[in-house]
């Protein structure tokens, strides 16, 4: 029942987003894929909520995280990566780069076992390539799919109907991890395991992020805006499967750029 | 006329020359541009003095106006003289403070110029890496500069790890306008807010 329910609500979110950028035709192709904020006063509220579960809550366990031995936020970082490479190998078949899905698996599987559950990366050390994360909803604008309606999840942060979407494909079987702990009959693993992972992943990024964010918002004039644009710029870039800076990248704003004169 | 003829001779070698003294590489421009700002950085002064110092370079090394012009975006088309100047000098006043309270946060960066590749004649973009400290990872930073007069190559954005500030800024003030009915009234006195605080 919950997994007609799922389904139901993923084909909800996708038809949506369908109609969102769409001026009542129905469209999913590779036109008109720009970031609407459709629901901007319900999201600036789901903002303001989070901001301050994270100035509650986050932001002081992501310090503390930050004091901890550089080695074991290293094996953390390590091990959640690992974890990720389970959604991103499906996700690199899924967008036909097969010869990336075997390297991602290969490092999946050297990970594993030499790296013990993925605490140390000797993949990277035995030369494979940067690890660049996939996830379905990058899989979803790969095939096309426009980002409908830009979104802020209460505590989940920024997303667009199309990465929503795409978080469902995780729980209605495409993340395998998920599979194992949460819906798995095993001894070792469970829900709780899976929800601390997921967390330690928010926690892990914050403290990444502690003075990028501070800095943002200290010298933004609109920082729920500012937000939602590196978030838009973020996955533009990621689903174009480009290196970040890319020259295509900074090409695309070209045409405006020409027409600035001060003289 | 053999003097005439020598004298224009004499004007034109020296006006190559003098172009040719004066042309700056844009990369050579990035790198002794961040080299300028690092020096400040690193420097044992208090924050407000760095911040004066930075504020200094960014006056000589960016095209504030233009990009306060790309910033506005479609909206600059339906200012009018005054309001242009009027937001000019908010923008500029804005854009200083914000940059270089930005930069102070930064102790002695080490930022090395990797290539350039050129987009046009009025623009090209300069690769440089942030270099990694024990604190966070490498920093990929491409500044798109201005070289309309290559004499005077001037920075009109900086992309890091593929986010443009530019364009940041951009949906930053449009959606400040969309939240005020297009009023730029009401940007005009968000930009001043914010200068002096």
């Amino acid at each position: 029942m919950i997994r007609t329910l799922k389904i139901i609500l993923l084909f909800f979110l996708l038809t949506t987003n369908a109609l969102a950028g769409s001026d009542g035709k129905l469209e999913l192709s590779k036109k008109n894929k720009s970031t609407k904020d459709c629901f901007e006063p319900l999201n600036r509220a789901t903002f303001a909520l989070n901001q301050g579960l994270d100035k509650a809550i986050l932001k002081p366990v992501a310090k503390s995280y930050r004091s901890l031995p550089a080695p074991l936020k290293k094996g953390t970082g390590n091990v959640l990566n690992n974890l990720s490479t389970l959604i991103t190998i499906p996700n690199n078949v899924l967008q036909g780069d097969i010869k990336l899905a075997a390297i991602n698996t290969g490092r999946l599987v050297v990970n594993s076992t030499l790296g013990i559950l993925g605490i140390f990366d000797p993949a990277t050390e035995m030369g494979f390539p940067k690890y660049i994360k996939e996830d379905y909803g990058q899989t979803l604008g790969a095939w096309g799919i426009g980002p409908g309606c830009y979104l802020v999840l209460p505590v989940l942060g920024p997303s667009t109907i199309r990465d929503t979407a795409g978080m469902f494909v995780n729980v209605m079987g495409g993340d395998p991890y998920y599979n194992i702990s949460a819906n798995g009959n095993n001894e070792y693993l469970d829900g709780e395991l899976f929800a601390v992972t997921k967390i330690l992943s928010g926690v892990e990024f914050r403290a990444n992020n502690i003075e990028s964010l501070d800095n943002l918002e200290t010298n933004s004039v609109d920082f729920y805006a500012s937000v939602r644009s590196l978030y838009t710029q973020d996955r533009e870039n990621k689903i174009k499967n480009i290196q970040r800076g890319n020259i295509e990248v900074i090409f695309k704003e070209d045409s405006d750029w020409e027409e600035i004169d001060t003289k | 006329m053999k003097r005439i003829f020598i004298l224009t001779l004499f004007l034109i070698i020296s006006d190559t020359n003098f172009n040719f003294a004066h042309s700056i590489s844009p990369d050579v421009f990035i790198q002794s541009t961040v080299n300028r700002a690092s020096q400040v950085l690193s420097k044992n002064i208090s924050k407000e003095e760095k911040i004066n110092q930075l504020k200094l370079i960014a006056r000589e090394t960016v095209d504030i106006r233009g990009v306060g012009f790309y910033s506005l975006g479609a909206a600059r088309k339906d200012l009018n003289y005054d309001q242009k100047n009027t937001y000019s000098d908010l923008f500029e006043k804005y854009f200083l403070k914000s940059f270089s309270s930005r930069l102070a946060e930064y102790t002695n960066p080490e930022i090395e110029v990797k290539d350039k590749e050129l987009l046009n004649k009025n623009y090209t973009i300069v690769r440089s890496i942030l270099v990694a400290t024990a604190d966070r990872p490498e920093v990929k930073i491409d500044w798109r500069v201005y070289t309309k007069d290559p004499n005077n190559p001037l920075i009109r954005d900086l992309i890091i790890e593929g986010l443009s500030l530019a364009r940041t800024q951009k949906e930053e003030f449009s959606s400040i306008l969309n939240s005020n009915d297009g009023d730029i009234n009401a940007l005009f006195k968000i930009l001043k807010e914010f200068s002096q605080n």
